[in-house]
């Protein structure tokens, strides 16, 4: 391995970069993945609209299309492989008048020709038949079965877990700072730790993906943050829609979706505002206001004053608008410009890269690859004797410490002791749902900063939300 | 399946004195399912005093309140449950919690009493823009890692929100050394009691800015700084009267919500204005032989009214346990609350078969300054009570008495309403 540390490192523990760990990690590759934050999905990849797209969007014939329809095809068999929660519940793009027919029709034969299974021109009485809330302006719509409803942290957390148990090494709170080439490789320069050296590098950094690339590659990218605000309301309003509902494309990506999200949740969003901080994830008013009005625009009677949160996304938008897959430099591999479709697209994009990477290495496939992965029990979705019989063996999953979202401290527990386990209170909210529901962590907070702090050692003075920084409290009383 | 006569779902202030008063009226087999780990509520993390004056004719602490409580139920050796969260109620008060030690268990009463309580609004029902950094917390919440746990949440603070929680919370961390910068209120008046304005803030010279709220938050991983804006009338921000506060901790006390999700899964019927269940006099929700009272029901000032309205759903209970429902008996009349009265608590009274005197409590929806509390049975006025000042802050109540009926028999309506003259 000539004196280099790792065969692979790739930069950058989103989903595509996770995507990328559990395909290359079939491999008898030395790889290791870092990110900057104390956890994987800790960027754009943790807020998003969690959508799997069905693939009628992107350009026929573009990198796009085609990791989007093949990770739509993928993410089926995945989900129970991995044990993440996604359903195809189906999309709808709503056609608001005649005028746009022919915007719909080119739609609808661009998803042909991008092979995606199954879509149909539908009229707007069927729309509402299908969707009662659906509002009476819709005159058609392109309705895709294939679309789905993911959560994206349960996708990302389990291809990195399921990377993690095939050999992946993960390094948190690495910054890498520079890349330079160095005889057989590269070496990464990090912040306030020593360099690494590695063979190949994958560029997953979402939008900081423009920096790493033009750092080694002559033909320089330029990433523009793309941000989108969302609202997230109440699961009493989960219902409001089953399907999810775009309104036909413009200029700034898909416009405003209504959905239900996976865990019952409805999710409004998001706006498309061009940004230069690459750490703006903050929202607006207008652009709150925006995402409001805009989707009664599609959906009626939606009851906004059950909104829980809202929050904001950075979309990694390269200005050629187009996914950057493949090997760029010798031996430097990017993923950029991953945005919609790129939580869609993630599986396919870990397969296509890993291959690539195997190929040029000469790697041969492992045996002993562990191919399926066991989430956490989710004890309020069990039935009473399955949950009945596991809180004989494990007492801690009957005591409920977020009452919204009915989690357990078993769970909790567990979130923190598996691989990769969580180290933040982010990282517990993302593996098990501890603090998102409609009282926002206001009850479990305390009782899930004990229980971080028992099972981690890291005192309560340090216990942070996510990274460094964000601590909860600033001494003792 | 087990059978309690009375099942009591929380062991704060309500679940305490219902149960008190249950057992006092007779009930022998009564049990409190409480979800902490130990009883008293939210009291326990509420270390100032001025609980008490109106039960026990003295100033207490939370928790000396709550343990005069707790004393009774162990003195009369209610038994109740700890750590066990009630997952499900049924129509037919089946009630299914979960603990450690028992797992999932599904237990038969012969009445339930609804007293779970209330939860704070969380900063996303707000929807204010900016970032979300750690250092934003409900005012609930940073008192309980303050009182109970024994931490300190910040230095630098910013309430938004001038419910009493928030209040109480800007001098507890003032008295704790941290700086409390600004009080903001949205409303042109504030949501807390007028006693805790003066005691809280104005005795520390903590300004309140009324009609202001928080139009960005600003701090990737902790909180740096607000900014804070006068709005109009419709409540929206005027351009120009921005000012920033740095800061590093976010109070928010914005309100309090009736936690009812147990409640709609029995059935019950809930009431928009309050979000606790309807009740008719004797605190009975619309599904038959389940009680509610204290924050559930809707958000009360002073735990000694929690204390009462929860003993008098225990008494309730009790005599629907022993003599079951009078069937269809008696004259249900309908309460309106109308013209500045936002609700009513109960919202009907049966005049047959009410207690000698019934007390309605209320909330006005503005301030209102030497208007009248006026009752009407149909459109005739009956009572008419002047009041200095009348505040949303503020729980009213009037009291009726049954021997006023005596000459309506046919009334269709009791109206309960504020006015000028």
């Amino acid at each position: 391995m000539s004196g280099l540390q790792y065969d692979v490192t790739i930069i950058g523990g989103g989903v595509t970069g996770a995507a990328v760990a559990r395909e290359l990690s079939r491999y008898q590759l030395k790889t290791c993945l870092v990110e900057r934050a104390e956890d994987v999905c800790s960027g754009t990849s943790k807020a998003n609209s969690a959508i799997v797209h069905a693939g009628y969007d992107a350009a026929n014939g573009s990198v796009k299309a085609r990791m989007n329809v093949e990770g739509n095809r993928m993410m089926g068999q995945l989900s129970e492989d991995l044990d993440f929660a996604f359903r195809r519940n189906g999309s709808l793009v709503l056609c608001f008048s005649e005028e746009d027919r022919p915007a719909l029709n080119a739609l609808y034969e661009r998803g042909v020709a991008n092979g995606v299974p199954d879509l149909k021109i539908i009229s707007g009485d069927e729309v509402r038949a299908m969707e009662p809330n659906v509002t009476e302006e819709v005159v058609a719509a392109l309705y895709a079965p294939t679309g789905g409803i993911v959560c994206p942290f349960g996708l990302t957390i389990a291809l990195a877990e399921n990377a993690c148990d095939n050999g992946v090494e993960f390094r948190f709170l690495t910054e890498v700072t520079d890349i330079k080439k160095i005889e057989g490789g590269y070496e990464l320069a990090v912040k306030g730790k020593e360099p690494i050296t590695t063979r190949f590098v994958v560029n997953a950094a979402g939008v900081y993906a423009d920096v790493f690339h033009n750092m080694v590659c002559d033909d320089k990218i330029k990433i523009i943050p793309r941000k989108g605000d969302y609202c997230l309301l109440d699961q009493e309003a989960g219902k409001h829609v089953d399907k999810t509902i775009f309104q036909l494309p413009g200029k700034y990506g898909k416009g405003i979706l209504v959905a239900p999200t996976i865990h019952g949740n409805l999710l409004i969003g998001p706006t498309a505002t061009d940004i230069e901080d690459k750490e703006g994830t903050y929202t607006t008013a207008a652009e709150l206001a925006e995402a409001t009005k805009k989707s009664a625009v599609s959906v009626k009677n939606i009851p906004y004053r059950q909104v829980i949160t809202s929050f904001s996304g950075l979309r990694a938008h390269e200005t050629s608008d187009e996914f950057i897959v493949g090997e760029s430099a010798d031996g430097f591999y990017d993923a950029a410009g991953i945005e919609s479709p790129g939580l869609s697209s993630a599986p396919a994009i870990g397969v296509y890269l890993a291959e690539l990477i195997a190929e040029k290495a000469g790697a041969e496939k492992k045996d002993d690859f562990i191919a399926t992965r066991k989430g956490i029990p989710h004890v309020s979705a069990m039935s009473r004797e399955e949950r009945a019989a596991l809180i004989k063996e494990r007492p801690d999953y009957g005591t409920i410490v977020c009452r919204c979202e009915n989690v357990s401290e078993g769970e909790i527990v567990d979130s923190i002791r598996r691989t990769l386990g969580a180290r933040s209170l982010d990282g517990i909210k993302r593996r098990v749902r501890q603090g998102m529901g409609r009282c926002q962590a206001g009850f479990c907070t305390p009782r899930t900063m004990e229980i971080l702090s028992r099972e981690t050692g890291i005192p309560m003075e340090q216990i942070c939300k996510n990274q460094p920084g964000s601590e909860m409290i600033t001494g003792e009383a | 399946m087990t059978h309690h006569d009375i099942v009591i779902i929380g062991g704060g202030p309500a679940g305490l004195s219902a149960a008190a008063a249950a057992r006092k009226a007779g009930i022998e087999d009564i049990l409190i399912l409480e979800r902490d780990g130990v009883l008293g509520g939210i009291l326990n993390q509420c270390i100032h005093n001025g609980f008490g004056l109106h039960t026990f004719k003295e100033e207490l602490t939370g928790p000396e309140y709550a343990a005069r409580y707790i004393a009774m139920v162990e003195e009369e050796k209610i038994p109740y449950k700890l750590n066990t969260i009630v997952a499900d109620i049924s129509k037919d008060r089946e009630v299914t919690y979960i603990n450690k030690e028992e797992g999932l268990v599904t237990i038969k009463a012969g009445a339930v009493i609804l007293a779970m309580g209330c939860r704070e609004r969380p900063r996303g029902a707000l929807n204010t823009p900016g970032y979300r950094p750690a250092g934003i917390y409900s005012a609930g919440t940073a008192q309980r890692l303050m009182n109970i746990e024994g931490y300190c949440v910040g230095k630098e603070v910013v309430i938004l929100g001038s419910g009493d929680i928030g209040l109480i919370m800007a001098r507890r961390m003032t008295l704790e050394g941290a700086k409390v910068k600004v009080v903001a209120e949205l409303m042109p008046y504030s949501g807390g009691l007028k006693r805790n304005i003066v005691q809280c803030l104005d005795d520390y010279g903590i300004p309140l800015k009324l009609s202001h709220t928080i139009i960005n938050i600003e701090g990737k991983e902790r909180l740096t700084g607000i900014t804070l804006a006068e709005v109009d009338e419709n409540r929206n921000p005027i351009p120009g009267t921005e000012e920033h506060y740095s800061c590093d901790t976010l109070l928010l006390s914005v309100g309090l919500i009736p936690e009812n999700e147990l409640s709609k899964g029995a059935g019950v019927s809930m009431n928009r204005v309050t979000s606790g269940p309807n009740v008719d006099d004797c605190l009975e929700t619309e599904v038959e032989g389940i009680y509610a009272c204290g924050n559930v029901l809707h958000v009360h000032d002073l735990v000694d009214f929690v204390s009462q309205e929860a003993a008098l759903a225990g008494e309730n209970a009790a005599a629907y346990v022993k003599n079951g429902k009078a069937e269809g008996k008696g004259h249900k009349v309908p309460l309106l609350a109308e013209n500045g009265v936002r609700y009513t608590v109960p919202q009907v009274l049966n005049i047959d078969t009410m207690k000698d005197t019934v007390t309605v409590r209320f909330r006005v929806a503005d301030v209102y300054k030497d208007q009248y509390i006026s009752v009407y049975y149909d459109d005739k006025l009956i009572s008419k009570k002047k009041k200095k000042v009348l505040a949303p802050g503020e729980m009213e109540q009037v009291v009726l008495k049954k021997s006023s009926f005596a000459d309506y028999p046919e009334i269709g309506r009791i109206k309960i309403c504020t006015e000028v003259e």
